[in-house]
């Protein structure tokens, strides 16, 4: 055989459940620390679900986040944050600033007078100035995406709940499902912990780390249904080892080839869609480690009903009954 | 091994074919837009064209295909606009209006219900007082008459008003059935009317919907602001037909109950007090023209539709003498007075107008008056730079990672990776030969769609040559273990995907906008590399097969 790049060794026999106690808590821990960080913190909601204005400004001076707040003050809008956007594929001369305005009492979406007056008084400061993208979205809309958001990630994982329960059996999707909340949650924790702006396009992220996760579990859960024909006698646990050792290979291929990518678009995508891509990155790494540490193992304390699995030579139901 | 069956090698190629070709025109994008704007302006202007649109329309060969991808907002630029019409403000004015009506029905019975009196209501109640409960009955069944059946499958066989008795008055509202309908139309007509104004300003494909019950979501690419859109939609032009009360100039004035105090347009300092109520208003309106008066000055001439004709008809008879105000947007046009009955429902509005306010008014009231208020939602403007930014980085990306996959297949399994990597280009022509076809917008996620395809695209590669490899490690024949390969992978291949599918299902349900891109990137995605990989790559593997007839296979 020719000279091949590999991750994996041709066989790998690997015991995936050695530590599965250690794998098992360090995955609660992460899911309670997530939740936790989650409930403590709280997320840092784009104006996609809080409401409010949102402003990307570009100048050619650099970005005085003081000078910018106090000709705003003078504004009276309530509540306004300013954050430098840095960026590697920014220009040598190019400041890239983001100013989120609260939502304003009695209105849905800002008034373009508002908007106006926000942009001369930035131009007072920097005269340069540019405002490529003004977004506004009002409370009314902002609570029912939400609503709309949450509705998704439960239709989804129904879906495929559905789905595996139909193809497999329920032990299967009950797994693959708590693995996908596992996979979700801790995503969302990080995103708590790191207070990243968490918006619509983040709630794509999440469906798409969903699908993803899945896409690799089933993998694994296909080689165990075939093997657990093939092998009819062999412990639960042992087929569970072998078929995750069968499909390794394939499962760090498509990790790293989708990580590649993902990589790529981390690095050159632009700062416009950095955490859409790091949520999918990060998801990606997680989904990979659940479908190998999380699901299966779920599966093997739920434990599989082989009906069909034939008794041993020899034995028999009367068979330890000493005669 | 044996081959697949030649129709399908053939259907295989064709697919692959389509795909090549139908991507083609993205990659000169540019110049297949020209070509597309400048082949409809010409089919717009009737066949004639400029030379800058000959020109133009040189650009791009006519036989070859010339859909293109729509680029989404993101990456265009434009503005987005969300709307909520008030629906409630048309129950009011159509309630409002049935008061002439009420009243002329219950003062022929005045003999059993005694006197009639309009009592204070909320917006879209009509409560009428009457002085003789022992009428109620036949009151109510009056007012009943008044109503029509509901046009609609579902309303069938309902009326279009609810009356019932409390107390000692009759309350009137419009059922159910009939809000339903009502809200339609309101809907309807506000979306009609939104794309003549957008559609006046020429611009490129502008998205206009209804969203839910009660929205309208409006997407015009290339727009300055959504300030500017805003402007140009307009949010509470109405057009109605109003008796006169009196003319003032008293700002202050007290207009009386259910009248209104309004200003004059081109008389400073002057106002109006008209009627609530509108004997007609500018729905009824079927066409308006710039024209000239018997004396040559500017003027537009209307016409309206039956209903509005006769109302017009039976107001104009009655009131001869008395000045009648046009009213747009809560200001007063013009206040003529009425010289005589016009019967076949059309007339003429004079002021002091230059040709170009006539021109203009006219154009504003043939487009039509937006039947109720709007709420802005949401309200979104992308720069064109930022969108041009966001495309180019999205080319890098998805370029490195298309070339790090490539290379990453090859470096794992040789001769095979390169069949998965031609097997991912034409994936990737696929996609876009998809969206093209179907219209489908490119988003910003949905670039990022697309790099992640070509991440998990390989993915069933991945599956069918891993399995290859097992299959040959229990030493079956090369033929034998690409055969087996390729049908021990496909259970996993079709569950792994359908899975996922169902996600971008859901994804392109509940989501709207860029999320929508995404999923229909991700959906198509999904799909194509179904087939590449188990199609595509497969034709590839057994043509090769042929032609080397390997003794032994290294994948």
């Amino acid at each position: 055989m020719a000279w091949r790049f590999r991750l994996a060794p041709e066989k790998t026999n690997v015991d995936f459940f050695k530590y599965q106690w250690l794998t098992f808590g360090g995955s609660m821990m992460l899911t309670v620390v997530a939740i936790v960080a989650w409930a403590v913190m709280g997320l840092n909601f784009g104006i996609d679900f809080r409401g409010g204005t949102t402003i990307r400004t570009e100048a050619s001076e650099p970005v005085n986040v003081a000078a910018y707040r106090e000709a705003l003050t003078a504004l009276d809008l309530g509540d306004v944050a300013i954050t430098e956007v840095f960026d590697p594929s920014f220009a040598e001369n190019q400041f890239v600033a983001q100013v989120r305005i609260s939502p304003q009492d009695g209105q849905e979406a800002v008034t373009p007078e508002t908007i106006l007056l926000v942009e001369e008084q930035l131009r007072t400061i920097a005269p340069s100035i540019t405002f490529p993208s003004v977004e506004s979205v009002g409370p009314k809309v902002s609570g029912e995406l939400i609503w709309k958001a949450i509705a998704a990630m439960v239709a989804a994982s129904l879906g495929i709940m559905v789905y595996i329960w139909l193809r497999f059996e329920w032990q299967y999707a009950l797994g693959s499902v708590i693995a996908l909340i596992h996979d979700i949650f801790i995503t969302i924790g990080v995103f708590a912990i790191f207070q990243l702006k968490f918006d619509l396009t983040i709630v794509a992220a999440l469906l798409t780390i969903l699908g993803y996760s899945i896409n690799d579990t089933v993998v694994v859960f296909d080689r165990l249904r075939e093997n657990l024909l093939k092998y009819k006698t062999m412990p639960l646990r042992d087929v569970m080892n072998l078929s995750v050792n069968e499909t390794l290979s394939r499962t760090l291929m498509t990790s790293v080839t989708t990580l590649v990518a993902l990589g790529a678009m981390l690095i050159y995508g632009g700062d416009v869609i950095r955490g859409f891509a790091f949520a999918i990155f990060f998801g990606v790494v997680l989904g990979t480690y659940s479908s190998v540490f999380v699901a299966k193992n779920l599966v093997l304390f739920i434990g599989l009903d082989r009906g069909d699995k034939p008794k041993a030579p020899g034995k028999s139901e009367f068979s330890n009954v000493e005669a | 091994m044996k081959p697949l069956a030649l129709w399908k090698r053939v259907l295989i190629l064709l697919v692959c074919a389509w795909g090549l070709i139908g991507a083609a025109p993205n990659l000169f994008y540019g110049q297949v837009e020209r070509h597309n704007d400048a082949a409809a302006a010409i089919e717009a202007a009737g066949g004639t064209a400029s030379p800058e649109q000959t020109a133009a329309l040189a650009e791009w060969p006519e036989f070859l295909p010339s859909s293109l991808v729509n680029l989404g907002l993101d990456l265009r630029g434009g503005a987005h606009l969300l709307a909520e019409v008030s629906v409630e403000d048309v129950y009011k004015t159509r309630i409002d209006a049935m008061w002439p009506e009420v009243r002329d029905v219950l003062r022929d019975l005045r003999d059993q219900v005694g006197s009639i009196r309009r009592a204070p209501s909320p917006d879209g109640v009509l409560r009428v007082t009457i002085s003789n409960p022992a009428g109620m009955a036949a009151a109510l069944e009056a007012v009943r008459g008044l109503g029509s059946s509901v046009v609609t499958l579902t309303g069938v066989g309902q009326s279009t008003i609810e009356v019932t008795a409390e107390g000692e008055d009759i309350v009137v509202q419009l059922s159910e059935a009939e809000k339903q309908a009502t809200d339609d139309r309101t809907l309807q007509q506000s979306l009609e009317i939104i794309r003549r104004r957008v559609d006046e300003v020429g611009t490129r494909e502008p998205t206009i919907q209804r969203q839910g019950e009660n929205r309208i979501l409006i997407q015009v690419p290339g727009i300055g602001s959504a300030a500017e859109l805003k402007a140009l939609i307009g949010t509470t032009a109405q057009l109605t037909f109003n008796a006169v009360v009196s003319r003032t100039t008293d700002v202050g004035a007290d207009p009386g109950p259910r009248n209104r105090l309004l200003p004059s347009i081109d008389e400073q300092g002057v106002y109006y007090i008209v009627e609530e109520t509108p004997v007609v208003s500018g729905e009824e309106l079927v066409d308006a023209q710039p024209s000239f008066d018997q004396n040559g000055r500017p003027a537009v001439s209307f016409r309206f539709d039956t209903t509005g004709a006769r109302k017009f008809g039976d107001y104009t008879a009655a009131n001869i003498g008395a000045p009648f105000a046009i009213i747009l947007d809560d200001e007063v046009i013009s206040a003529p007075v009425i010289q005589s009955h016009i019967p076949g429902g059309s007339g003429i509005i004079t002021g002091s107008f230059s040709v170009e306010d006539s021109t203009q008014l006219a154009v504003l009231l043939r487009a039509g008056a937006l039947p109720a208020k709007m709420d802005f939602l949401e309200e979104r403007t992308i720069g064109p730079e930022l969108g041009a930014d966001s495309i180019e980085a999205g080319k890098v990306a998805a370029m490195v990672a298309g070339v790090a996959v490539a290379v990453y297949m090859v470096a794992s399994y040789g001769l095979f990776g390169l069949f998965a990597n031609i097997a991912l280009g034409i994936n990737i022509a696929l996609i876009f030969a998809a969206l093209s076809a179907v219209g489908g917008t490119l988003t910003l996620p949905g670039i990022a769609g697309i790099v992640l395809t070509i991440g998990m695209a390989v993915d069933a590669n991945v599956l069918v040559f891993e399995r290859i490899r097992e299959e040959l490690r229990v030493n079956k024949s090369p033929a034998r273990a690409i055969e087996l390969g390729y049908e021990r992978a496909l259970s996993a291949i079709i569950d792994a995907n359908i899975t996922t599918f169902i996600t971008a299902t859901v994804l392109f349900t509940v989501g709207a906008g860029p999320v929508r891109g995404f999923a229909i990137t991700l959906g198509i995605g999904i799909i194509t590399s179904v087939f590449t990989a188990l199609f595509v790559t497969r034709v590839i593997v057994e043509i090769w097969y042929r032609w080397r007839k390997p003794a032994t296979v290294a994948v």
